[in-house]
């Protein structure tokens, strides 16, 4: 007897809803094929870190129950982000701590929780993608997806499958880009300082592409590689995965 | 972050500290394990700090020492002073301690006639140029060798040293030879502790100079300025303790010197003071205790956060503005000064998360600062402006019809406006984000857009 396939609720994430919905249409594609079935509620806007993060905890706190009443039932909820991801994983948890009527459904949504590559790798078990990519590529690891998920092994695993690509690893990789949500314009200059090493570090590793797993970060670095002029395309990592390259690369001009 | 010096001192340290102590920590296989205890000790003396306090009280007085309970930091030094009266002192050799910078020891000590002499050779320097540290354990790390030259053959003329040293190694020897008579001349020795332990009145310091040892052992009287929480039960306590410690700090495996003192000399000891004093410092720490903040208690200085802040390597330490900078300074500098004063330290962070990844102590520095910016949204300290505009931004993400519209329309016209070049050079109201980077144009359509259409595509 066949088993039913895994019920999947994409939470999109404001960035990718916003700027880049080539990695929405990335996911699905990578999840669908995977075998899950993939629904994107339409009562999702976004996980809450700009105000949780600005001291905004009530409003946070109403967003996170927004969100768990909206990803109930499914069995995985995945998310192409890793700050998003820690939201939902970690934050939700702790922000409804004291909560009794909440606190069950924010661990038990906490626990189905998964940044999209994580997921194909760590729980549907993917080693390969079929996917081709003729380039030298860099991976940026997002602090959250590295520090928060311990997301580091499972988008290079994966990116080494792809055939035609050559994978280098950035200078200083585990250091911050400097974008951080809201920090970014409160604090622009010492964002902008962190981003310029950042860039610099993208630019010495010979790399074309810049590959990431959150969009801030990527709107970040991609930001600063333009302004520079240095000739590095920046793309989601799901977007290589899922061989959707053709879209242009985040903030590159249009045909 | 404009001075040129500066960023290139900032510059160093990126190949410098951080880098040592992740080779330290990859060399030590149980290096988890070893923050793992160190983290219950912490715990553990936090939650019977009274009862550890007393019992090296005890301790110290029955090898012949005295104990000063301080809860401010003008009683602090006030007592500082009046025992350096006592001593009849002129001078006073002091070795590294921040808690002293915490109490602002030596204007004090100067205005009072006492002149305070640094011993460590990065204190030194900045005694020299009038500065405070810059950071916890590498205070003259924003000064450059140069500088350095300029303020030796400017302060070392009146030594009968003219000439103006250029090599590290001559002006490390032109100090130490200064620094020697002064080691001899002073009546009082004041050091900071590392750790305090209660079952011996033991204080113990950690240096690589040995500049503690001679302010501790030469002057008939040595002062022992410490915080409350320095306290540790036992010495194999310390040992766990000071192991973490200059792996952390500098990727050592231990100090070159690490000094354990008890008690005044002995009738049948060579050397030693005869006198010694621990003044214990309070200032506002038992009122950290039980709340959000207690377990910035577990701190034990060693510099680490600092060393692997993107923040810190972008702004150094004076940016900061009060004695501890970088994430741990974030972290309890508001409950010192204030959150009014000091607003913008937890607050400028990129929640990167690297400080609590690198604390020997596991410290959540990124939660600590959290919770003062919850404090300042609450109590109306963050500006205005900002509070308004989250607050209409969650109002409008509460609402996932209106969102979803709002954020269609906003969309197409930034896809519009950025038209073939994908990108904005410029954008009103985005000028904090521009000024330094361009801002990705979006793709034309939302998601939740195209993908009602995919949907609608699917079904049909």
């Amino acid at each position: 007897m066949k088993r039913a396939p895994l019920e999947v609720g994409l939470f999109v994430t404001c960035l990718v809803d916003a700027f880049r919905p080539t990695v929405g249409f990335a996911a699905v594609k990578l999840l669908e094929e995977a075998g899950c079935r993939v629904s994107v509620p339409e009562a999702q806007t976004c996980c809450g870190q700009p105000a949780y993060n600005s001291g905004d905890r009530a409003d946070a706190l109403a967003i996170a129950k927004a969100v768990i009443a909206a990803f109930r039932g499914f069995d995985y909820v995945v998310v192409p982000s890793g700050s998003c991801g820690g939201m939902l994983k970690l934050h939700y948890p702790a922000l409804l701590a004291g909560d009794p009527s909440l606190r069950d459904a924010a661990a038990d949504l906490a626990r189905r929780t998964y940044e999209l590559v994580s997921f194909l790798t760590d729980v549907l078990g993917i080693e390969e993608v079929g996917a081709r990519f003729d380039g030298d590529v860099a991976y940026h690891d997002s602090c959250s997806a590295l520090r928060e998920l311990g997301v580091q092994a499972q988008p290079r695993k994966l990116l080494d499958s792809v055939a035609g690509l050559r994978r280098t690893e950035l200078p200083n990789a585990e250091v911050c880009c400097g974008f951080g949500g809201t920090f970014c314009v409160k604090y622009s200059e010492i964002s902008a300082d962190i981003v310029r090493k950042k860039a610099e570090s993208v630019v010495a590793s010979g790399a074309g592409t810049l590959l990431s797993g959150d969009m801030g970060c990527l709107l970040n670095i991609a930001g600063k590689l333009q302004r520079d002029g240095a000739r590095v395309a920046v793309r989601h990592v799901a977007e290589v995965l899922a061989g959707m390259t053709e879209t242009p690369p985040i903030g590159g001009s249009r045909a | 972050m404009q001075d040129a010096t500066l960023r290139g001192a900032l510059k160093r340290m990126e190949t410098g500290f951080g880098a040592s102590r992740a080779a330290a920590v990859a060399r030590l296989p149980e290096f988890d394990e070893l923050r793992d205890r160190a983290v219950e000790i912490r715990n553990h003396v936090l939650a019977n700090l009274d009862f550890y306090l007393e019992r090296f009280e005890r301790e110290v007085i029955a090898q012949g020492g005295q104990v000063h309970w301080c809860a401010t930091a003008r009683e602090a030094r006030e007592t500082i002073l009046s025992l350096c009266r006592k001593a009849g002192a002129k001078t006073a050799t002091k070795g590294k301690s921040m808690v002293a910078e915490e109490i602002a020891l030596n204007p004090f000590l100067e205005a009072n006639g006492i002149q305070p002499i640094e011993t460590d050779l990065g204190e030194y320097v900045i005694q020299l140029a009038e500065q405070p540290p810059s950071h916890i354990i590498v205070p003259a790390v924003h000064l450059s060798k140069e500088q350095i030259a300029d303020l030796f053959a400017e302060h070392h003329a009146q030594y009968g040293k003219t000439e103006r040293l250029t090599e590290a190694q001559a002006l490390v020897a032109e100090a130490r030879e200064i620094m020697r008579q002064k080691y001899l001349d002073a009546d009082v020795g004041i050091t900071g502790a590392n750790f305090l332990i209660a079952e011996t009145g033991t204080t113990i310091i950690a240096t690589n100079e040995g500049n503690g040892d001679l302010t501790q052992m030469l002057p008939k009287m040595h002062i022992v300025i410490a915080s409350i929480e320095k306290v540790l039960p036992t010495l194999e306590d310390a040992c766990t303790l000071l192991r973490l410690l200059a792996r952390s700090a500098t990727g050592q495996e231990f100090t070159c010197y690490t000094t354990f003192s008890t008690g005044p000399k002995r009738p049948d000891d060579l050397d030693g003071p005869d006198e010694f004093h621990v003044v214990l410092l309070d200032n506002g720490r038992s009122a950290m205790l039980g709340t959000e903040l207690q377990d910035a208690l577990r701190c034990i200085r060693c510099g680490a956060c600092l060393n692997d802040c993107p923040v810190y390597r972008s702004v150094g330490g004076h940016a900061y503005g009060w004695v501890y900078p970088g994430p741990i300074g974030a972290a309890i500098d508001p409950h010192f000064i204030g959150l009014e004063e000091a607003y913008d330290l937890p607050a400028a962070s990129s929640f990167c998360g690297k400080c609590e990844s690198v604390c020997p102590l596991r410290i959540p520095l990124p939660g600590i600062m959290r919770y003062w910016r919850e404090q300042a949204f609450e109590r109306k300290i963050a500006p205005a402006p900002q509070r308004a505009g989250i607050r209409l931004w969650a109002w409008v993400a509460r609402r996932p019809a209106l969102y979803r519209i709002g954020s269609r329309i906003a969309v197409a016209m930034l896809a519009k406006l950025a038209g073939r070049k994908g990108r904005f050079a410029r954008l009103p109201l985005a000028g904090g984000w521009t000024a330094a980077r361009d801002l990705p144009a979006p793709e034309g359509r939302t998601f939740a857009d195209r993908w009602r259409t995919e949907t609608r595509r699917r079904a049909s």
